[in-house]
């Protein structure tokens, strides 16, 4: 028995759509193995099928030597494949141990069961309180659940789909640790990851995927992050150009003490978020999810109302208690995170799509009260030519669109107004690396003319690569901004895990 | 073997104008079968039921009586349930309307002018549109859910009826009847004659041609204006509604009066015709079958027009196959249940596809 899990010309059609063509690789026992691609190459698929949640088209996979279908989930649990997604399926209101417990087959003894989370949490330095309510746990501590609910079957093969991408830096470290410990038990780990950097660090094997085609295996210890990046993309990637010159203008938005109540049980609270965002510059939010990003965001677009008026300032002017479309029309734009269903109605075809956000500040859009159709598909057509959207039929359901080319469509509609503010969240999440540099590029350009732009991201390569200046969030609360060049990601990290919380409270203790 | 749903990258446009096709397709051969098991030939009891109706001039005059309503009241909750306000209510909205306008001729009978069938059209809107008004407040002020409000205030109203006819309004020379005066002259709408003598006399009243009027202006407004928009958005995604900067507050205001008034119209044009006073039974639950026919006509208000007429032969047939045949007129009830049904299944084949999937056990789950 050489390998442990071989894939041997496994190809997978959705429709008229080859999403694995004739997929070989193989994977030892104890060795952790890199899948990479862009998105949209056919990594999901592969591990979908795997983990017995797709069948394939034709070809076949061999476990331990052997010809397997895997019919289901619960068949590949069986075999000793367990899988961590990357968006939890966690209860918030019950326990850990409870949580596991929903996991696992037949009957056991809860108190045992306790025992024994403490007992192999503790074995792989994922430490783990079993009686913790999960809605208590931070996003690390709750992808610590998922790893021990698959380690307790006892797994000879785990997938790890985009771990990191919810971490602080040493929490990744610490996951690092723990998968490095893994595979010298002799168990096999696939992992998912459009960070490279870290996949040449952990990785002993790396198989690249591009249109759904197996189109390198590499050792990534000896490739650079930028060979890798170009095997992914099949070319090389743009480089933002940032022109840092110190040509900061006035401030164009302004936060003054912002509070935001939680508006669910398990919302965040903003408190005394402030924040200058001048002329020319790109000022970036870091931070881990659920810190209160999509709280910030909502207040900041004026979807959700603040209590003062001074709050916010727009250009000077109070707009806390104005709507989004007042906001619009005094020259501030947003693009929220999701973009089906919040930045654009997934049923709606673009141009329709168009109407959403310009209805209000676009005067040749509605003209008395009748949508101008003509209007919204010469807005369309333009967008989709400035930047690149490419698409099927000439006017297509945004739904229909891949991420990267809607995320393209959703920030060139409000780049294409020339906004003197733009607020952005996750401006290339699950986006590849060809689009997120179009995008990123769009945005520096536009602070480069004269807008003030606030940026709010998980990703730190991005952060680094576009943001004049950095601010952290955590918790509700935001750090002081501090100049890009001062800061590294260790110490973006410290600010992520609440370094800076204590200083406000004194501070707020002093006052 | 399985049968599995496949979502498709896209709504299928020849699916959405299939599946009320279908749907019906599926009704007729369901009504056949309980025509059969109930030991009549099936084909000449869906004859008398659907075709029959069709064929003297008397009974298309009769299915236009029937289908004004309906496609009134229709297109109105069309409108709101794109919207994704439910109202089911518009049976008791109906009922306010006909109350509200039959107060002119109650308390002013001597009052026969033209403005006098302004004033009761008016009134009947005004009274549709005051009782939608509470659900849509009590959902916009206290988050209840407006399906259950609407739908338990037509039991009311329809009580509050009953006593004023049996009580108050009741006509003193009307032998103890529970109903109101007649209503005659400028209290009753004035008729159209439709088609010339020499084709067959086909008469309408006024409520046909409001009927063909909201439709197309709801047809203008959810197809042209930036409300329909808005209310689409609403209702597909309101989430990216907020994000437009669309209040969900309006939107659900907005539906229930429209479709209040709409529905208020639509009763007081049944007491100003058909009926010609107010009584207990003055609707066969028009606002009960209207949701049906929203439904069937795909939530469009020219949908709505066309499927007014289908759930109209529905009636006519319930009517006919209690004389031809003998069985009960709640027939045609289970037929617009049936058809309901099969709507709501047969519009998941527009974003989904049926596959049927064999499959071959494989060794691992055979070990399982």
């Amino acid at each position: 028995m050489d390998y442990l899990l071989e894939a041997l010309h496994v190809t997978k059609v959705f429709g008229t759509l080859k999403a694995n063509d004739g997929v070989t690789l193989k994977v030892k026992p104890g060795e952790i193995h890199a899948f990479l691609g862009e998105n949209g190459a056919g990594k999901s698929t592969l591990v979908k099928m795997i983990y017995g949640a797709l069948q394939p088209t034709s070809g076949e996979f061999r476990w331990m030597g052997k010809a397997v279908t895997i019919p289901s989930p619960a068949a590949a649990r069986k075999l000793g494949i367990g899988m961590v997604f990357q968006h939890f399926s966690l209860f918030e209101a019950l326990t850990v141990a409870e949580n596991i417990a929903l996991a696992m087959p037949g009957a056991f003894d809860m108190k045992k069961l306790s025992g024994r989370i403490a007992r192999v949490s503790r074995d792989y330095g994922l430490p783990l309180e079993p009686t913790a309510v999960v809605a208590d746990l931070s996003v690390g501590e709750r992808q610590r659940i998922e790893i021990v609910r698959c380690l307790l079957q006892e797994p000879k093969l785990l997938i790890m789909d985009e771990p990191t991408a919810v971490l602080t830096p040493q929490e990744a470290d610490q996951l690092f640790i723990t998968l490095a410990r893994l595979a010298s038990e002799g168990c096999a780990v696939i992992y998912i990851s459009h960070r490279l950097e870290e996949v040449k660090r952990l990785c002993h094997n790396a198989t690249i995927l591009r249109h759904g085609k197996v189109v390198a295996n590499v050792d990534p210890t000896r490739e650079t992050a930028a060979s890798l990046a170009k095997l992914m993309v099949g070319g090389d990637i743009h480089v933002v150009k940032s022109a840092r010159e110190d040509q900061r203008g006035a401030t164009r938005l302004k936060l003054d003490r912002l509070r935001l109540s939680a508006d669910g049980p398990f919302a965040v609270e903003l408190r005394n978020v402030s924040l200058d965002v001048k002329a020319g510059e790109v000022v970036a939010i870091a931070g881990v999810a659920g810190n209160g990003q999509s709280e910030l965001f909502d207040a900041v677009s004026g979807e959700r109302s603040l209590a003062q008026a001074a709050m916010l300032l727009i250009d000077g002017k109070p707009m806390g208690h104005d709507g989004v479309n007042a906001r619009r029309n005094a020259g501030a734009a947003f693009v929220p995170e999701e973009r089906l269903g919040h930045g654009a109605v997934p049923a709606f075809t673009l141009s329709q799509n168009v109407v959403l956000t310009r209805h209000s500040s676009d005067g040749a859009l509605v003209k008395s009260g009748m949508v101008s159709s003509g209007g919204a598909s010469g807005v369309s057509q333009r967008v989709i030519k400035d930047y690149d959207v490419r698409k099927g039929k000439p006017d297509p359901e945004a739904r229909s669109l891949s991420g990267g080319n809607l995320q393209k469509f959703v920030v060139g509609r409000e780049l294409d107004r020339r906004p003197g503010v733009l607020v952005i969240n996750q401006p290339t999440w699950g986006v590849d690396a060809g689009a997120s540099a179009t995008i990123r590029q769009a945005i520096v350009d536009l602070a480069r003319q004269g807008s003030a732009v606030l940026v709010i991201s998980q990703d730190l390569d991005e952060i680094f690569e576009i943001a004049d200046r950095i601010a952290v969030i955590s918790r509700g609360q935001l750090s002081e901004a501090y100049p890009a060049s001062d800061l590294t990601p260790e110490k973006i990290g410290l600010l992520m895990a609440g370094a800076h919380e204590r200083k406000e409270m004194a501070h707020a203790a002093r006052a | 073997m399985r049968l599995v749903l496949e979502k498709r990258a896209e709504a299928s446009g020849r699916m959405a104008i299939l599946s009320p096709v279908i749907a019906i397709a599926l009704t007729l051969i369901t009504g056949g079968i309980i025509f059969a098991l109930r030991g009549l030939n099936p084909f000449s009891a869906l004859y008398v039921f659907f075709v029959e109706p069709l064929t003297t001039s008397w009974s298309i005059e009769q299915l236009i009586v029937k289908a004004a309503p309906l496609a009134m009241i229709g297109a109105g909750l069309a409108v709101s349930y794109m919207a994704n306000v439910w109202n089911i209510g518009a049976e008791g909205q109906l009922t306010a309307g006909a109350i509200v306008g039959s107060a002119i001729p109650v308390f002013f009978p001597e009052f026969q002018s033209p403005p006098t069938l302004a004033l009761m059209l008016s009134l009947g809107v005004i009274g549709g549109m005051a009782w939608a008004a509470i659900p849509a407040f009590l959902k916009n002020r206290f988050g209840t859910n407006e399906i259950l409000t609407s739908l338990m205030l037509v039991y009311v109203i329809q009580l509050a009826l009953d006593w004023l006819v049996r009580g108050p309004w009741r006509d003193p020379k009307g032998y103890n009847f529970p109903k109101t005066i007649a209503f005659s002259d400028w209290q009753l709408l004035p008729q159209f004659q439709l088609l010339p003598p020499s084709v067959g006399p086909i008469y309408i009243n006024l409520g046909a041609i409001f009927a063909v009027a909201a439709v197309v202006a709801l047809a203008f407004m959810m197809g042209r204006t930036l409300k329909g928009y808005e209310l689409r958005v609403q209702g597909i995604a309101p989430r990216a509604g907020r994000f437009a900067g669309f209040s969900r507050e309006k939107t659900v205001w907005f539906c229930f009066l429209l479709s209040g008034g709409l529905a208020g119209l639509a009763g007081i044009c049944e007491v100003m015709s058909t009926v010609g006073q107010l009584q207990p039974g003055i609707s066969p639950s028009y606002g009960f079958t209207a949701i049906i026919v929203a439904f069937l006509g795909r939530l469009n208000p020219i949908g709505a027009l066309v499927a007014a007429f289908a759930l109209a032969i529905s009636y006519l047939g319930g009517e006919s196959a209690q004389v031809a045949l003998g069985i009960s007129d709640k027939t045609a009830r289970v037929f617009q249940g049936v058809l309901l049904f099969y709507i709501l299944a047969c519009d998941s084949l527009i974003l989904y596809r049926l596959k049927i999937i064999g499959r071959t056990p494989g060794p691992a789950e055979a070990k399982a």
